[in-house]
């Protein structure tokens, strides 16, 4: 069956009247409904789908049509595509019915809608700020309306922030940060905690907020690709391909299959460097140094690889709307077949070290559990969630170049710390064999490895399932094909709730394990 | 496994690898530039340098190459140069990010509770006027708008030998042995 009909069917089942579907792309369906229908579809797709909100955000459309629209994103893995939802809301009473109270995965975005565009998600009890600390930022200065002047002189602070309070005998509270004792981006964790155990860890994060989404905002497509290199720098490509997606969609660009697998081997080199930057990690939180430095400098060898074959060690300057910039030949196929080589050796080695140390895995089994339902009322995404029992990968779920190209998604059940692990090892295993398949794929491929297309108006949604989980671009592009509005979800903006479940009832001096297990970003979640 | 390698060292004699098995580049220039750093910091530094490092905002790339500055290749701990947790350790604070709005009062905190005398260097792009995020409703546009900055190391990251380049040309130009 294809979506519409899908969805049509799921619609008529609750008698919910759309005055519209909009199938624009094979994977993109947008459906327009009424403000008195908007949460009642959404709680039917969240149901039907069985699919978290996986992105939900407004847009400013006053000057235009004086109205704001709202969107909520989700993922129909029966027809391999992405249904939005979507409202107008009039301008002079900006608010809407909280979906929040039927779907957990909403909240964070609603606080977001809130403090960015003033609209209220009414009924929603908790609208404390995510970014935009109330200390610096004055009330009443919504950054991404397209009326927005910002503040000249800071006005008095606001309300300090109200952490959550657990009261009872021999509590006592702990705060962390913002600025951590390592070097690592800043972050405030506070914990309460009776004894050791961890009875209540609250995040409060936002501290790397750069305003991203607004500073893309008027820019044209080449520009913006250099700010989504530097979202979150250990996802450079990931993130530039998940714009560069939503760019050539909305310029009907067919991208060269060269360049499709080139965009998987560098891709799946970020997913491997990483990957071996957090096996060590974890070993190093448990004061394992031996198996931590090798990790560090396989890490190393893959950062060279990358210098090597692209001139950038992470990977920047790489991608661009209609493909890629930097070609990879016979040598240099040479050079990363060899190199792979080694590295595999040595991830194999370092797998060893860990798994079979016993005090290791002591510290790692059943450490830092996230149940899977309770992954799934998150709604998180990528390593964490596969550790939990959710199978979700968007190389597998959606279609694309990842279909002519064999591998299996990594599953894990106990949610554990070393599940987390097995799940790394377990990627990066797949990440060699799908870089040398796409390597022996490009030795018959024609040369072309970037195609043009015509400026365009219009909006898509870009997705790619980098390293940490799903990175999630919504865009429209104006007339002069210059970004109006471009709403950006990291992995790591349920990721981090998550953290805050795994943890309770674990030792304080566990939670680094814990931390690193997940290995979250901050300058991904604040954007 | 203890058994394993214990086994593995008496046959062969070394648990590790040299770096070029390993597909590792090691460069003479490391041990060069790090000889010099060492006599720097030796002369003016009493030994040693310690490095608080604050990030107001920054990717995390750069990050990501001042903590390689100390793995096993490059191992900058040799040469006399350490990252502590405590900015009562530092003599100096090493800034990365654009310093966002919320991580001012951080930033002075930490400057602020540094022993005399004690400098800040900015590193990254985007430390030293926003970089990519200039202008920004959020940013203030680099460190300088904030602390004093006494060298800046440029890159989008800079890479370590970059990082330990920059280092040691400051160490020379620095004027007089730390009191
Ligand atoms: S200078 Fe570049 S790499 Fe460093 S934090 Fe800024 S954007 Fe990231």
């Amino acid at each position: 069956m294809n979506t519409q009909d899908y969805i049509k069917n799921i619609l008529d089942s609750a008698n919910i009247k759309t005055s519209g579907f909009d199938m624009l792309r094979r994977d993109e369906l947008y459906l327009t409904v009424s403000a008195a229908d908007f949460a009642g579809t959404c709680s039917l797709m969240h149901k039907k789908l069985d699919s978290p909100v996986m992105t939900f955000f407004a847009e400013d459309l006053r000057e235009a049509s004086g109205v704001f629209a709202l969107y909520c994103g989700f993922l129909s893995l029966q027809t391999r595509s992405w249904i939005f939802v979507r409202q107008n809301i009039a301008q002079d009473d900006p608010a809407f019915d909280s979906l929040a109270k039927n779907i957990y995965s909403a909240s964070l975005f609603e606080r977001e809608i809130k403090e960015m565009f003033g609209i209220m998600p009414s009924g929603n009890p908790d609208l404390r700020r995510l970014k935009l600390h109330d200390e610096v930022w004055p009330e009443g200065y919504y950054p991404l309306r397209k009326d927005f002047i910002a503040p000249r002189d800071l006005p008095a602070p606001g309300p300090a922030y109200r952490f959550k309070r657990v009261e009872g005998e021999g509590i006592f509270e702990i705060p962390v940060g913002p600025v951590h004792a390592g070097i690592i981006g800043p972050g405030h964790f506070r914990f309460s905690s009776a004894g050791e155990p961890i009875v209540n860890l609250e995040l409060r994060l936002g501290w790397t907020h750069r305003g991203i989404e607004k500073l893309l905002e008027g820019m044209d497509t080449s520009e913006a690709v250099k700010i989504f290199e530097r979202v979150s720098g250990d996802t450079a490509f990931g993130y530039s391909l998940a714009f560069c997606r939503s760019a050539e969609k909305i310029f009907g660009i067919d991208v060269p299959v060269r360049a499709q697998l080139l965009r998987v081997i560098y891709l799946e080199l970020e997913r491997l460097y990483n990957h071996a930057n957090d096996m060590g990690g974890i070993a190093l939180d448990v004061g394992f140094s031996f198996p931590a430095q090798f990790a560090s400098l396989i890490k190393e060898s893959i950062l060279q690889l990358n210098q090597k074959i692209s001139a950038s060690r992470y990977l920047k300057g790489i991608n661009a709307v209609g493909g890629i910039l930097q070609d990879i030949d016979k040598n240099k196929a040479v050079i990363i077949r060899e190199a792979l080589g080694k590295i595999e050796k040595d991830i194999c080695s370092l797998e060893d070290m860990l798994l079979t140390s016993v005090s290791f895995m002591d510290r790692v089994d059943a450490t830092g559990i996230l149940r899977a339902n309770t992954a799934r009322d998150l709604g998180i995404t990528g390593v964490a969630a596969r550790a939990s029992g959710i199978a979700l990968d968007l190389r597998k779920a959606l279609p694309g170049i990842y279909d002519t190209l064999s591998f299996a998604a990594a599953k894990e059940h106990a949610g554990d710390v070393a599940s987390r692990l097995r799940v790394r090892i377990a990627e990066s295993k797949e990440s060699f064999s799908l870089i040398s398949q796409s390597l022996e794929k490009l030795s018959s491929c024609s040369p072309e490895i970037k195609a043009t297309g015509q400026v365009k108006e219009g909006i898509a949604f870009g997705y790619v399932e980098a390293w940490r989980g799903a990175v999630l671009v919504w865009m429209r592009l104006d007339r002069d094909g210059k970004i109006a509005r471009c709403k950006i979800v990291d992995p790591s903006f349920h990721n981090w709730d998550a953290l805050s479940f795994a943890v309770l009832g674990n030792i304080i001096p566990d939670f680094p394990l814990c931390n690193k297990s997940f290995d979250l970003s901050y300058a991904g979640n604040d954007l | 496994m203890n058994f394993r390698i214990f086994k593995s060292s008496i046959e062969k004699g070394r648990v590790t690898l040299k770096l070029d098995e390993a597909g590792i580049v090691a460069l003479p220039e490391i041990e060069n530039i790090g000889r010099d750093l060492k006599r720097a910091i030796h002369a003016k530094f009493g030994r040693s340098f310690h490095i608080r490092e604050v990030d107001t905002g920054s990717c995390g790339a750069c990050e990501s190459e001042i903590i390689a500055c100390s793995n096993p290749l490059y191992d900058i701990q040799r040469f006399g140069i350490d990252f502590v947790a405590s900015p009562r350790h530092a003599d100096a604070l090493l800034v990365t990010g654009p310093v966002s709005k919320n991580m001012i009062l951080a930033l002075k905190k930490t400057y602020e509770a540094m022993p005399e005398p004690k400098f800040v260097i900015a590193l990254g792009d985007c430390a030293k006027d926003g970089g990519a995020f200039k202008g920004s409703y959020y940013t203030r546009d680099g460190v300088e708008n904030i602390l004093p900055v006494i060298l800046h190391i440029p890159g989008c990251p800079p890479d370590p030998l970059t990082i330990m380049r920059s280092l040691l040309s400051f160490m020379h130009d620095f004027p007089c042995r730390r009191a």
